[in-house]
């Protein structure tokens, strides 16, 4: 997708304005909030589960090389093939070429944030192949030509209207002429349309939700069950992963899967928990001919022994947007890349570079509630803070903002002449707001004046006030 | 050698790759003695942690995975023996306003439930078919913990009758009732011996659903619009 | 309370805030403590904790600024801060900023160990409640991000308001929701800060509360701000000026009289 961090400012501007979205994001913030925090009080063992989780994520990470290497010899034995590729480039011809093996023509496609990390739809598109998304969310924004603005709910920022309306244009082709109000008439009709899609398409792509390293299988993780037909009818199957997804064993698995349904959507287990392990077995009378995992690097190994490695336990259950206030304000489109919310910001500027995705981790209060529910303890603060200290030190941003820390700073160092200055500043602003008690609007003080008033000191300050006291300044 | 080329390509991601997470880990591979703790510990299929919730009697397990999935809006029904499922699933039917036509997996398990009995219920034998109202497959095993059915797939268990089919009704034997997942998967190695995982496992909690619109919970997204578990036997 | 009155010395963080803006809670935080026996000292070599350097990625100042603050409070028994998010950058940041040296990491370590957030301290430490104090009003208390997740003070100010007479706590919804303050964040972002404060204010109002409290000033500015921006008469005071009785005067914005 085209990358539009570099406007956050301009991007959330426009979110804030935009009165359904603001609906939209409103149901984010009570309906995923509220499911968690039920779902996570009903087992005792949650926060041991997510300690464990993160204990088997480390071990992963720490280890990766075997592992990878543990899981294509699995993955071989059952007759599949391993694709191991280091960016997009590589992952979309080898995906291309299996495309062209098997002559399709049209491919269906399960969620997948791997796919849109390197745009495939486009891609195969250009090349004369038809994706076609079959997860509801993924479908209804195919259809707006959007990208998704939410990873576990790509679609949370259209209202029913709105789909009412996409699917009004785009399935009179199929003998659908009726605008559908009710959103159980229009699922109806997306089922109908789909149904017929996935048993004439040539290959299924799907992402993963874990690798299983001891027994190859790649594993997906639905509710609507779309992604078990997109992988068990066409002839061929391709799951696009990266190399993180790795867990390995299926005892490991059972673990983090406690944790991430509970933390996605607050429900205990999704409804479609399906492990993939190689293509049919020879007596078999359904399911793949052809098994293929694409192994994505995709810039991660480099993330390896930093302070960013940490970001690689994410297993994608989007509970940091869910609880982050600032998603919460302005959308996922307003990221201007393939991950929102906290994890967007922690991520991006790795993937995009800290130039184009600099405000995303600037724009955070820390209020620290995504490392408070991240089911594998990322700490997105921490991360946060790492940017904005790259950011300083490559002198990434507006030069005032940096000269105004610096002047403050310079007084902060200096106590003698920091009393002095904040003596007058105090005196100064007391006087502007004399009895009204606040103070309206302030030269270079804008950012703070144009959303609210700002309450007046009380004259002096406290410490020339406690001096005037002749009270205790030493031990 | 002939098979350069794109061959050639594949090897180096791969050797580039696994060398880029050697280096950032500041090490060459792994050395034999932590590489062979590691596949210990792989083939040792250690559990990590339970729910307590998963660990109680057959059944109490039994009654846990009925609650926990008529929580999921899926239907649950006992019958004491195997022979009584055709009536019950004729039944069923009626109730529903279903076709009497059903499709069931190649298994002998159902097919020799005695279906001719009912003689105006079509029977088909298969894979799962766009045409199907009503498929019946058997289930591996039931996990209590969630209320959750282990289907594995094979040359009798095809797993499309699982969800192309517009309902689906599951079978599950009592004494396949386990507490949790990591019970399910030993049973189920047991089950496999030295070939390897099935083809398809699939873990089932409920019919389908979706909440891409409004977040509005409607069922029967893409998969089977309804689910009815019939649970056979009293596990002795 | 064990100790004679005066023998236990607590060094007071007055915090750049209150020292510049809302001095009375500084001197609400003296009394209190004097209150349980404590002999305040408010070294004057303090300036700011260090934060707004700290979250623009200025590294180096921050640990220069933080070198400076450890310095300050050396030898105190107790160092109490009338803000959880100072309180915050103290205890648990800088440890993490001086990981790498040695030298300062002890110190560090050791300032962290001594310093309380105020509320806390009172509660925990001296075993405070405040006796004979009145106060007929409907209050709603916002936790700030840093007491509710870094400081875990969350139960001490609602246990110690139980004790002022008159006084009825209303909880407002969503108490887990940031209100949008954020340092530098609310003046860069203020079209975001806007839309995250005027939920935290819509949530106050629907408590039909006529004052509100916090532990943490810069909160308190942010949300008072926009509550008298939108016209909105609701008292806003910091929590140690309600418990130390000193509510009378005019609260965060209000007209002098």
């Amino acid at each position: 997708m085209q990358v539009t961090s570099r406007n956050f400012k301009e991007n959330s501007s426009k979110a804030l304005k935009d009165d359904d979205l603001r609906v939209a994001l409103n149901r984010v913030k009570t309906g995923f909030t509220t499911a968690r925090a039920t779902a996570a009080s009903e087992l005792p063992e949650f926060e041991e589960l997510r300690n464990k989780s993160r204990d088997i994520k480390n071990d992963v990470l720490e280890n990766l090389d075997y592992y990878l290497e543990y899981f294509e010899e699995k993955v071989l034995a059952q007759g599949g093939h391993v694709h191991w590729c280091s960016n997009a480039t590589e992952a979309k011809a080898a995906i291309l070429k299996i495309c062209r093996d098997a002559d399709a023509k049209t491919v269906t496609k399960g969620k997948s944030m791997i796919t849109e990390e390197i745009a495939l739809n486009k891609f195969l598109a250009a090349e004369g192949i038809e994706p076609i998304e079959t997860d509801l969310g993924e479908y209804i924004i195919q259809l707006a030509d959007e990208p998704p603005s939410h990873i576990i709910g790509p679609a949370v920022h259209k209202t029913k209207e709105q789909v009412t309306e996409l699917f009004y244009e785009h399935h009179q082709k199929y003998g659908y002429t009726e605008r559908q109000e009710d959103p159980e008439k229009l699922v109806g009709e997306a089922r109908a349309v789909l149904r017929h899609k996935y048993v004439t398409a040539d290959v299924g792509i799907t992402g993963a939700n874990f690798l299983v390293a001891e027994t190859g299988s790649t594993v997906i993780v639905t509710n609507e069950g779309n992604g078990d037909l997109t992988q068990s009818l066409p002839k061929t199957h391709i799951v696009v992963a990266s190399l993180e997804k790795i867990i390995p064993t299926l005892e490991d698995v059972s673990t983090v899967m406690r944790v991430l349904a509970r933390s996605a959507t607050g429900q205990e287990m999704s409804v479609y928990t399906t492990f993939s392990t190689g293509p049919k077995r020879s007596a078999d009378i359904d399911g793949p001919e052809n098994f293929h995992v694409v192994l994505l690097d995709g810039g991660r190994t480099e993330m390896l022994g930093t302070e960013l490695e940490e970001l690689l336990r994410c297993i994608r259950c989007g509970a940091c947007m869910n609880h982050c206030p600032v998603y919460h304000a302005v959308g996922g489109h307003s990221y201007g890349w393939v991950y929102p919310g906290p994890i967007g910001a922690a991520l991006n500027p790795q993937m995009v570079g800290l130039e184009e995705a600099r405000h995303l981790p600037n724009a955070s209060t820390f209020c620290g509630r995504c490392e408070e529910v991240c089911p594998v303890h990322i700490p997105l603060p921490k991360i946060l803070r790492h940017w904005r200290e790259k950011a300083f030190e490559q002198q990434i941003g507006p030069k005032p903002e940096r000269w105004g820390i610096e002047l403050w700073g310079f007084f902060a160092k200096r106590p003698t002449l920091y009393r002095l200055v904040t003596g007058i500043a105090a005196r100064v602003l007391t006087k502007i707001a004399g009895r009204r008690g606040r103070i309206k609007s302030l030269p270079l003080m804008g950012g703070w004046t144009s959303v609210r008033d700002l309450p007046a000191p009380q004259g002096a300050t406290f410490m020339a006030q406690w001096k005037k006291s002749g009270r205790g300044t030493q031990k | 050698m002939e098979e350069i080329g794109a061959g050639d390509t594949k090897m180096n991601s791969r050797e580039k790759i696994l060398g880029r997470i050697r280096s950032q880990k500041g090490r060459g591979p792994l050395d034999p003695h932590k590489a062979a703790e590691l596949k210990a510990k792989i083939e040792g299929h250690k559990r990590n942690i339970i729910p307590k919730r998963a660990q109680i009697p057959a059944a109490a397990q039994v009654d846990l995975f009925q609650q926990k999935m008529e929580a999921l809006l899926a239907t649950v029904e006992r019958v004491e023996k195997a022979s009584d499922i055709p009536a019950r699933v004729q039944d069923y039917l009626t109730r529903q306003n279903f076709a009497a036509r059903i499709k069931i997996s190649p298994s002998p398990q159902l097919m020799d439930l005695g279906w001719e009995t009912i003689p105006t219920l079509e029977v088909v034998t298969g894979a799962g078919a766009e045409e199907d109202e009503v498929g019946i497959s058997p289930a591996f095993a039931g996990i209590a913990e969630t209320g959750t059915l282990m289907m594995a797939s094979g040359p009798e268990t095809p797993s499309t009758v699982n969800f192309l089919p517009e309902n689906h009704i599951a079978i599950l034997d009592v004494a396949q009732m386990m507490g949790s997942y990591e019970e399910a998967w030993d049973s189920l190695r047991d089950h496999i011996g030295e070939t390897g995982m099935p083809r398809t496992v699939n873990l089932i909690s409920g019919p389908s659903r979706t909440a891409d619109i409004e977040q509005r919970l409607i069922m029967g997204a893409h998969g089977p619009k309804t689910l009815h578990v019939i649970l056979v036997g009293d596990g002795t | 309370m064990s100790e004679k009155p005066g023998t236990v010395e607590v060094a007071l963080f007055v915090t750049c805030l209150v020292d510049i803006n809302r001095p009375s809670v500084g001197f609400a935080a003296v009394k209190l403590l004097e209150e349980t026996g404590c002999r305040v000292v408010v070294p004057d070599t303090q300036t700011c904790c260090g934060q707004p350097a700290y979250n623009s990625g200025d590294r180096k100042s921050t640990k220069q600024i933080a070198a400076d603050v450890i310095k300050a409070f050396k030898g105190f028994r107790y160092v109490v801060v009338p803000s959880g998010s100072c309180a915050g950058m103290i205890t648990k940041h800088y440890p993490e900023l001086f990981k790498d040296d040695p030298d300062l990491l002890l110190d560090a370590q050791d300032l962290a160990a001594r310093t309380y957030e105020l509320v806390s301290f009172l509660k925990d430490v001296r075993g405070f409640k405040p006796e004979g104090v009145k106060l007929d009003r409907k209050i709603t208390y916002h936790d700030s991000c840093a007491n509710l997740r870094e400081m875990k003070v969350v139960d001490q100010p609602r246990a110690l308001m139980n004790h002022i007479d008159g006084l009825e706590l209303v909880e407002a919804e969503d108490r887990e929701a940031c209100c949008g303050f954020g340092g530098t964040f609310c003046i860069k972002y203020s079209e975001i800060s806007e839309e995250m404060v005027d939920r935290k204010i819509d949530n106050i109002l629907a408590t039909k509360a006529d004052m509100l409290a916090a532990g943490d000033l810069g909160c308190l500015m942010n949300i008072a701000g926009r509550l008298y921006r939108k016209g909105h008469d609701i008292k806003v005071l910091h929590i140690a000026e309600i418990l130390a009785d000193m509510s009378d005067g005019p609260g965060l914005g209000e007209e002098r009289r």
